[in-house]
């Protein structure tokens, strides 16, 4: 480059140096203040994220909730009774301050980044619960979410009721002998399917049903290859329930790229409530019970955990 | 100024022109002052501006727990989103006006030279990998990991493109104006193979992201952007006669004794760093760049000397109007900033073309 363009390079290079200079001695932290115990004042809270308000709830604090965001679609009135804060990954800072909260629970998912760290230095307390798609995770964010209402007797028959429904869950898998090989659908566009691999919430939940992810070499969510689904040639796909005409679920076992694996042979979808299977709330036992029961249709049913 | 101005550019109608030019700037200069009084007085919370006095006396008397909510409001949150908009629509429109004089391009955007594809790539690496092999970057920089991303790759987009565009000291505006887009390209295949390979958490912000926001805004943002803030005012007016001679062509433009090499690389330079940080403060934002310039010519006619400072403040005008409307339609939830800015801008834009054609540009 000629001297002039190495002076326009220098200069870049120094604005460059200058931002990063200014940004590196920001506020990296924001403060964090991990409101591991009990909350002073819980009358007015924020919750962000389908679990958290799913177990809010079903701790008999609804009354106290003030907003929610968009991912709690249950309880169906959450949404409908509260305030909403929009998309937890989208949230406004002033939006949630807004509601006037005392506390602000949300899922370790909330963001952006740079207004979880402002409501996180504001002087509103800010519980973060982690999402871990195991039983264990589940009777964590329920401690977690107790602790900061004070709620532990309710949380107690709570944790209870998870604990055994994942304790029946888990008898009977014992019995199953042969696991069924099933696939999650999460879409189809253009006749291409964008299935769930490991390390999915879809995974864990097939792990919990008994079931085995025949995708379980992919990693994460991604389209599957036309001659792939023949490969892995589930006996069950599992999709979300999809109430839009011409985009329905059953529509995919006519899909070329599944036309002759053995769920579309045997005609064996599953249709499920997307959030109910895959959030990871309270209900997860019971969605995993109910997924199970689907699959393995033949199961005895005698076991069935406390229903809802 | 008018001392600026090339004789050619010179018509009949000076004194019209000149005084419709200082008419548009004062018009810009006061709708930025009411939307900046209005975009610290209204939001999501109800704390308006009559607040101020009160929490600025608590401030300096050092107490003031009873309006800390206030202060915090006004001042951590409303008043770095003011400036960071403000800040974001002059870059951008600045940068627009002077990318569509330096190429006589209509269609030249801010991100003509590669900044936005690069600063995007950059972005969505770390957005991406940031559980993964980024994970040290991020850790390192924490929140001010992806802005910091996205400077750094716009630059070095446009550094690519000017070493690749510039032969024997000199570089063809042509060949930059193909060659950007060719990067920009790339920059966009590659974005979709990162797509391809993320989970779906990390699609979110991406997708999030390309629609731009400010409601990250805080204090370090503001500083962070400042030196940028300094740098258009203090070289911007130094590219009006450059840039006007551009208006006839690179070869006229000699002629006429500007400095061409010198004009081009100052503009490149000045753009990529002021949509480079303006992208890094508030993700990908359309539209701004391309049509607040438009907008200008129209009303002032193509002197620089009236574009470029109209388009600063107008640009300032239109970003915070975008935002307010953002953050106060589906209060306490919020709309992403860049496609409140095309709803608002697009059919105002295509009125004004449809009636009164491209004003001096195409």
């Amino acid at each position: 480059m000629t001297p002039g363009s190495n002076r326009s390079a220098g200069l870049l290079f120094a604005l460059s140096v200058c931002l990063v200079g200014v940004a590196a001695m920001g506020d990296r932290s924001g403060a964090a203040e991990q409101a591991a115990g009990t909350v002073a004042d819980t009358s007015r809270i924020v919750s962000i994220g389908g679990d958290v308000t799913e177990i809010l709830y079903a701790l008999h604090a609804a009354p106290k909730i003030v907003a929610v965001d968009t991912t709690s679609t249950f309880p169906g009135k959450a949404l409908k009774e509260k305030k909403s804060v929009g998309y937890m990954r989208a949230l406004s800072t002033e939006g949630v301050l807004s509601t006037n909260p005392t506390v602000i629970i949300a899922a370790a998912d909330a963001g952006p980044p740079e207004v979880v760290s402002a409501l996180k230095s504001s002087s509103v307390p800010y519980v973060e619960v982690p999402d871990v798609p195991t039983p264990e995770g589940i009777a964590e964010k329920i401690r977690l979410v107790a602790a900061a209402l004070g709620a532990e007797e309710e949380a107690k028959a709570l944790a209870r009721d998870v604990a055994r429904d994942f304790n029946a869950l888990a008898d009977q898998r014992r019995s199953i002998t042969k696991p069924v090989r099933a696939l999650f659908v999460l879409s189809v566009q253009n006749g291409r399917a964008m299935v769930a691999g490991s390390g999915t919430a879809a995974d864990a939940i097939f792990a919990l049903a008994g079931a085995e992810n025949a995708a379980a070499q992919i990693n994460g969510y991604k389209p599957l290859a036309d001659e792939a689904a023949v490969e892995l040639a589930p006996d069950v796909i599992v999709a979300m329930q999809n109430p839009v005409p011409g985009n329905e679920p059953r529509k995919m076992l006519e899909l070329p790229l599944f036309r002759s694996t053995p769920a579309a042979v045997n005609k064996r979808l599953i249709e499920m409530d997307g959030n109910y299977l895959l959030n990871f709330g309270p209900r997860a036992g019971q969605a995993a019970r109910d997924l199970m029961q689907a699959l393995y249709p033949t199961l005895s049913r005698s076991a069935k955990g406390s229903g809802q | 100024m008018s001392a600026a101005i090339p004789a050619a550019t010179l018509s009949v109608a000076i004194g019209e022109r000149r005084r419709r030019g200082r008419n548009v700037i004062t018009a810009s200069a006061i709708l930025l002052a009411a939307m900046a009084v209005l975009s610290l007085s209204v939001g999501a919370t109800g704390v308006s501006l009559d607040v101020l006095p009160g929490v600025i006396a608590d401030l300096l008397a050092g107490s003031g727990t009873d309006t800390a909510r206030e202060r915090l409001i006004l001042l951590e949150i409303r008043l770095p989103r003011t400036l960071l908009a403000m800040f974001v629509g002059t870059a951008l429109a600045v940068s627009g006006a002077m990318m569509q004089g330096l190429f006589r391009n209509p269609l030249a955007d801010p991100g003509v030279i590669g900044v936005s594809a690069g600063a995007a790539l950059a972005a969505v690496c770390v957005i991406a990998l940031g559980h993964g092999i980024a994970a040290p970057v991020v850790s390192l920089f924490g929140i001010y990991a992806v802005p910091i991303a996205a400077f750094l790759g716009g630059m070095a987009a446009t550094m690519v493109l000017v070493g690749i565009t510039a032969r024997h000291g000199h570089i063809s505006v042509g060949t930059l104006l193909l060659a950007g887009i060719a990067i920009a390209a790339l920059a966009q295949s590659l974005l979709g193979l990162i797509a391809f390979a993320s989970d779906d958490r990390a699609l979110r912000d991406l997708t999030l992201w390309t629609l731009g926001s400010l409601a990250g805004a805080s204090w370090t943002k503001v500083l962070a952007v400042a030196p940028f803030g300094v740098l258009i005012v203090l070289l911007v007016p130094r590219l009006v006669r450059g840039l006007n001679g551009f208006l006839f062509g690179e070869a006229e433009a000699f002629h006429l004794g500007v400095e061409v090499e010198k004009t081009k690389r100052l503009v490149v330079v000045a753009t990529a760093a002021c949509v480079g940080a303006a992208v890094a403060v508030a993700g990908i934002i359309g539209f701004l760049g391309i049509v607040v310039p438009h907008f200008v010519r129209l009303l002032t006619g193509p002197d620089h000397a009236y574009v470029l400072p109209a388009s600063a403040l107008l640009g300032a005008a239109l970003a915070l109007g975008a935002d307010i409307a953002a953050r106060i339609v589906v209060a306490p939830a919020e709309l992403p900033l860049g496609i409140v800015m095309a709803i608002i801008g697009a059919p105002i834009f295509l009125h004004l073309v449809l009636k009164r054609g491209i004003g001096g540009l195409g």
